[in-house]
């Protein structure tokens, strides 16, 4: 499994070019999540692939080849924070609620849902700490789940800026037949 | 000053240094040909859309230049595919400007419409759609930068039917691209670089793999510096074909499944291969478990995308081929490779026994003749278009092509029917130039109909069809791999001298090796295009032959040579 990060343009038609491309390059992809940034003209994607270092160079060359794309990085290996979201909803009865809460404590997750015969538990961390909790929690009786999908940025001094710079001017003059 | 869409359009094609258009109309860039008819750009009506984009990609790959082609929506655009898919596999720039409906119907399965950027998207550098007249000017200066920077390749820009009708304020220097800021990698690894120039220092026997990215990059003088400075043999991709003089004699020919045995051979000794400008394509490795396992490889490429790709390297230089060839010139100090230019060239004794040209005249005519011939009467001076089979690579084999841009051909693609559109194309770019279309009797019934647009626009162009009246590549892999099963290759063809008279063009046919040189006089001669049709062998096949995913050291070799090894299933 590799990730990488990218900053596209935010605009539609752009997660169309991303997905299309990992389609393309037969890269199946885990799991990809967008959203805005501080700069509302750029979104960031953490893109988890199905694929080795060398599939993963591929992509992250193939992605900023994107005009769309303004930066692409393969973070696999670099020290990483990664989230994940998700939303379990969980059989639960009179019984074994305390037995649920406790667990539910233990993995530092929260309700934020109670229902006279199910509950929703929303945790977040490492994919490996949600993995687990739903593991624990299967027992009971898993009805229902949404996951986010990964998110992740490079840990301390180590950044990953989005290009913002104007274009350079030799691109006015670029690109015509009167050479 | 106001403008429609369509005015703007073609103002800004105009400014942009655009002469030619290769298109056709229909009721979704109606605006834009009303436009165009008040405007100097030329229309170039074509006979099937296929043949405007190749046209327009000839055009780009003889000038150097972006070529333009024009298209309705619907059925219009999606007759472009081909064409487009055609320029991206060989990174050759072309900008698609396809009509679309009103802006107000999109989405509604309105009649022609067709989603043509989703179509596109895998097969063009870019696409876009534009829904606003003030929106046209911006995205097509846009349009031509990204199809002619960096690794070039195709943009379409699909204009809706009321962007064209509306009114906007036509301002060009308000217009100025606004391409996203992109992240500047430093092109020039220093550990990357001190490793290539040890690699070059240290090397016994180097090879040169040169490609199309030399003509791209137009670093043919520095590459021709690069050489000289190395004293290296080069080896040709068939798209690189043209980037150093055939006539040097350090340039050993064309590499890959149809490449010569000594330079097949040449690669798989190597100890050092400099690849620039190439992508280590299947057709060029054969088995890459087995491919050039005593060399180690610097790789000078532009696209990061396309390092360890197929061939892992050991040095790898991203930028544009002239820019790393003229840094890496100067640091070159060993050139003494005689003993291996020697070695290779005593390589060669074996495969000049087997050419077909070393073989005594049995009365039959091969197209190897053909070519051969052509090339010595048009003294390799000609710009050949080949379309894509037998005689594309008889060609690369026996046209010897000394100038760049002189051999344009469908490499990546490899897409029947190109030749003849896209010599239009190339004619329109070198008015002056000489232009061939070589090509085979199946390709070229595919796009026959531009016959029709070469009558209109009045060209002089000469067209060679090596007729064996078989699809005769796809009969060669039979004969090899399906032993001799001929489904679906043999091949009826009209009565080509005569369908050219029906279009108006004269038309020759020629039966007798000793009637090829005369009618490759009669018709430079002629200041009209003549079309010649030469009835060859029919089961004659390309030799040396690597068969698909087999080693480059097995070849099957011409036979009646006591050399020659069975064919294997690839």
């Amino acid at each position: 499994m590799q990730t990488l990060v990218a900053y596209v343009e935010n605009k539609p038609g752009v997660l169309n070019r991303v997905s299309s491309l990992a389609r393309r390059l037969a890269i199946n992809i885990d799991s990809l999540t967008v959203g805005p940034t501080e700069n509302e003209a750029i979104a960031r994607m953490t893109i988890v692939a199905h694929t080795d270092e060398k599939g993963a160079h591929r992509l992250e060359a193939s992605l900023e080849k994107l005009v769309d794309v303004r930066l692409a990085e393969n973070v696999s290996g670099r020290a990483l924070l990664e989230r994940d979201l998700a939303l379990i909803k969980v059989s639960a009865d009179q019984q074994n609620r305390p037995h649920l809460m406790e667990l539910i404590k233990v993995f530092r997750a929260r309700v934020v849902d109670v229902a006279p015969e199910s509950l929703i538990i929303e945790v977040s961390g490492a994919v490996e700490k949600i993995d687990g909790l739903l593991e624990v929690l299967r027992p009971f009786g898993v009805l229902e789940m949404a996951r986010s999908g990964r998110i992740s940025m490079t840990r301390g001094g180590d950044l990953l800026r989005p290009p913002v710079s104007a274009p350079s001017s030799e691109l006015a003059s670029a690109g015509s037949n009167l050479k | 000053m106001k403008l429609t869409g369509a005015e703007i359009l073609c103002e800004s094609l105009t400014r942009l240094g655009v002469k030619e258009i290769f298109g056709y109309p229909g009721g979704a860039i109606l605006p834009v040909y009303d436009a165009l008819g008040k405007s100097k750009l030329h229309h170039i009506l074509v006979r099937h859309e296929q043949g405007a984009t190749h046209m327009a990609d000839g055009y780009a790959r003889a000038s150097g230049g972006v070529g333009v082609a024009m298209a309705t929506s619907g059925p219009g655009a999606t007759n472009m595919v081909t064409g487009i898919a055609t320029a991206m596999l060989d990174s050759s720039p072309v900008v698609c400007i396809t009509g679309q409906v009103s802006s107000k119907v999109l989405g509604s399965d309105a009649f022609q419409e067709i989603d043509i950027t989703g179509i596109t998207m895998p097969i063009t550098k870019h696409n876009v759609v534009v829904s606003r007249a003030e929106d046209i000017a911006r995205t097509i200066r846009e349009a031509f930068i990204i199809a002619s920077s960096g690794r070039p390749g195709p943009v379409l820009v699909d204009i809706t039917k009321d962007a064209q009708q509306a009114s906007a304020e036509f301002d060009w220097e308000a217009s100025a691209p606004q391409l996203p800021p992109k992240r500047q990698r430093s092109n020039h690894d220093q550990a990357e670089f001190v490793r290539a120039v040890e690699l070059l220092n240290s090397a016994k026997r180097p090879l040169i793999l040169a490609g199309h990215g030399i003509m791209v990059s137009g670093a043919m003088h520095a590459f021709e510096q690069f050489v000289r400075a190395g004293n290296y043999p080069v080896a040709m991709t068939l798209l690189g074909i043209g980037c150093f003089p055939a006539s040097d004699p350090l340039n050993l020919g064309m590499m890959g499944m149809h490449g010569e045995a000594w330079v097949n051979n040449a690669i798989q000794e190597a100890d050092l291969l400099i690849a620039v400008g190439m992508r280590f394509d299947d057709r060029v490795t054969g088995d890459l478990r087995t491919y050039a396992k005593s060399a180690r490889k610097i790789h000078i490429e532009i696209d990061r995308a396309e390092i360890n790709k197929n061939v892992k390297v050991d040095a790898a230089l991203v930028g544009d081929a002239r820019e790393v060839l003229e840094k890496l010139t100067p640091h070159i100090v060993t050139r003494d490779h005689g003993a291996w230019i020697r070695h290779i060239a005593g390589l060669k004794g074996d495969s000049a026994v087997r050419d077909i040209q070393s073989l005594p005249d049995t009365g039959h005519l091969y197209a190897a003749h053909v070519i051969n011939d052509l090339w010595k009467e048009t003294h390799g001076e000609a710009i050949v278009v080949t379309d894509v089979g037998q005689h594309q690579m008889w060609e690369a084999q026996y046209y010897h092509h000394n100038r760049p841009r002189t051999l344009i051909t469908s490499g990546g693609l490899g897409t029947m029917g190109f030749a003849l559109p896209a010599a239009i194309g190339v004619k329109f770019a070198k008015p002056d130039a000489e232009v061939w279309v070589v090509v085979g009797d199946g390709g070229f019934q595919m796009t026959m109909s531009e016959l029709a647009t070469i009558v209109q626009e009045k060209i002089n162009i000469k067209i060679a069809i090596i007729n064996n009246g078989f699809l005769g590549m796809v009969r060669q892999w039979q004969e090899f791999f399906y032993d001799k099963r001929y489904v679906a290759t043999p091949l009826v063809a009209p009565d080509f001298a005569a369908l050219a008279n029906a279009f108006g063009i004269r038309g020759e046919r020629i039966t007798k090796r000793a009637e090829v040189v005369p009618v490759i006089r009669s018709a430079r001669e002629s200041t009209e295009t003549v079309l010649i049709d030469f009835r060859v062998e029919q089961e004659d096949s390309v030799y040396p032959m690597v068969a698909a995913g087999a080693s480059l050291s097995d070849m099957i070799r011409r036979p009646d040579s006591p050399l020659v090894e069975t064919a294997t299933e690839p």
